[in-house]
């Protein structure tokens, strides 16, 4: 009988997004599905996790321990909890990435790296090669331990109402990793991970103040904001905009790839897209090879007139 | 102090990937294969605290068969001061991986340990945390970035470190450089010497190829495009 545990992102008090696309994917692994929280006072984020639809209950567990997402710190708590489930899940992001592999090396079982789609309880897809090959797996006795691809899985409502319980740990928090903060690139826009339009911009913007164009046609449009690696590289937008293999993948309703030549390793992120718009003034590029709608032209007279009549 | 750096031989960035038609995997016989580029992140980086004084000894550590030995040639190329090869035929998973460079952390008696974030093969993101699990130590990963901007950690070492797309810019390797690094021995070890049992493994069952998107319509005018949304029912 499959029992899942769910381990919980959030910040500042709120649950990530992909929280319930974790949910999505553990739907069909067990009829029970627990999300774990564990911070220094999870309440409002329990609060959030327990309207998931599908969630049968909400685990609290508040510590001093759990102040900041440091992994050596929220590892042991995990290990703890996780007695008596078969499946321990996290979402695929840097927070899922950093701590899974350390609860499962504990637990001296083997993980599973980017479940894009569950099969049954030991068998999964997951990508390989960037995604350019997709494998089936089975894993072997023991606790399932694996990280869940967000792009992949379309997030449950949030129209239940699980029991929250208090749990303790004995977790006391490690001396030798100190958080010293995080230097977030604050946005008023959607996050670009669970946003259902996405735009974004590549070399052709030329510059950073050029960018101007790519933002206010998004923010018209409700939109959050992507990049390509060339225009991260180039110094336009931070990193952390990056789309593609080596950024975000990310799986919008509406994707627009604006002055973006459609660079495998870009191509890579944008995959599970369901509609792709290319606008680009070189009608050889290759992201009109994937793209659902195309249109040749001069980005900085195309998406000002998009604008006006979206 | 000494410090481990992991390195593993994968296809290169920029093969083609092709999946076998009989599903067994993907066709790795006669393809260009380098060093893990995260990893030569990780190699640079162990090379510029070496060159800063931080840093003694860079000990490049590979796992696998024979023809491993040529990221390790590329290793010391860059600068590691000395190679151990743990000979192992057949698939190594991370948490195997992670064991045998455990052990050979602890019997050198390294105080960092430098890996790439992730291999671009099995993109698993694993190793180096389960390095850092199983030795108990502060672990620092995808150094450069996380998802929502730029985290800084402090750590007090001994400490495992893994590197992200944007830690540094590894340096050219030059042929004099080359040349030397054909001469210095490397040493070989196994799971066995290092006392280390396989853990269970994860077995792949089918690789395909992934779905392909079919090009769409091309429109020539903004009207059309908001048509063409329209009809979609995204406009």
């Amino acid at each position: 009988m499959s029992k899942v545990l769910i381990v919980a992102e959030h910040a500042e008090g709120k649950l990530n997004a992909g929280v319930a696309k974790v949910v999505a994917a553990a739907t069909p692994i067990g009829s029970e599905v627990h999300v774990l929280v564990l911070a220094a006072d999870g309440a409002s984020v329990a609060a959030e996790a327990a309207k998931l639809a599908g969630v049968t209950k909400v685990l609290v567990a508040d510590s001093a321990a759990h102040t900041s997402p440091i992994a050596a710190n929220l590892a042991p708590s995990v290990v703890e909890l996780a007695a008596g489930y078969s499946h321990v899940l996290f979402p695929g992001t840097t927070f899922g990435k950093d701590v899974a592999p350390r609860v499962a090396a504990k637990l001296g079982v083997p993980q599973v790296s980017d479940v894009m789609a569950v099969h049954s309880a030991t068998f999964f897809d997951k990508p390989i090669y960037a995604g350019n090959a997709i494998t089936t797996v089975e894993t072997p006795a023991g606790t399932i331990v694996a990280t869940v691809r967000l792009a992949s899985f379309t997030s449950v409502a949030a129209t239940g109402a699980a029991a929250i319980e208090k749990v303790s740990v004995a977790t006391v928090a490690a001396t030798h990793t100190r958080y010293k903060g995080l230097e977030a690139q604050k946005s008023a826009r959607p996050d670009l991970q669970s946003a259902a339009k996405v735009v974004s911009g590549g070399r052709a913007l030329g510059s950073s103040e050029n960018f101007k164009v790519i933002f206010d046609f998004a923010d018209k449009i409700g939109a959050g904001v992507g990049a390509s690696r060339a225009a991260v590289d180039s110094g336009y937008v931070p990193n952390d905009m990056q789309v593609g293999q080596t950024g975000k993948i990310i799986a919008p309703s509406l994707y627009f790839a604006i002055g973006i030549s459609g660079a495998i390793q870009h191509l890579a992120g944008i995959k599970d897209a369901k509609v792709i718009v290319a606008i680009n003034k070189d009608a050889d590029a290759p992201i009109f090879e994937v793209a659902d709608i195309g249109l040749v032209g001069d980005l900085f007279t195309v998406v000002p007139e998009l604008q006006s009549k979206m | 102090m000494k410090a481990i750096v992991s390195v593993k031989r994968v296809v290169d960035y920029n093969v083609r990937i092709q999946v076998k038609p009989d599903g067994s995997g993907v066709v790795t016989d006669g393809v260009k294969h380098s060093m893990n580029p995260f990893d030569e992140i990780a190699m640079e980086e162990a090379v510029r605290l070496k060159e800063k004084g931080k840093v003694t000894e860079i000990i490049a550590v590979t796992l696998g068969g024979a023809k491993n030995e040529e990221t390790l040639r590329t290793a010391l190329a860059f600068g590691a001061t000395k190679a151990i090869h743990i000979k192992e035929e057949g698939e190594i998973q991370p948490l195997t991986a992670a064991r045998a460079l455990a052990a050979v952390f602890k019997k050198e008696g390294a105080s960092l340990f430098i890996a790439g974030k992730q291999a671009i093969d099995d993109d698993a993101n694993q190793t180096g945390q389960m390095v850092a699990a199983l030795l108990d130590l502060p672990q620092a990963t995808f150094a450069g970035k996380v998802d929502a901007g730029l985290e800084t950690l402090e750590v007090d070492l001994p400490a495992v470190i893994t590197a992200d797309l944007r830690l540094n810019e590894p340096r050219y390797l030059k042929l004099p450089d080359i040349m030397k690094a054909k001469r210095i021995p490397i040493e070989a070890v196994t799971l066995t010497d290092l006392g280390v049992t396989a853990a269970p493994m994860v077995m792949t069952t089918k690789t395909t190829p992934p779905p392909t998107r079919s090009k769409g319509i091309m429109v020539k005018t903004t009207d059309e495009l908001v048509a063409a949304l329209k009809a979609k029912g995204l406009a």
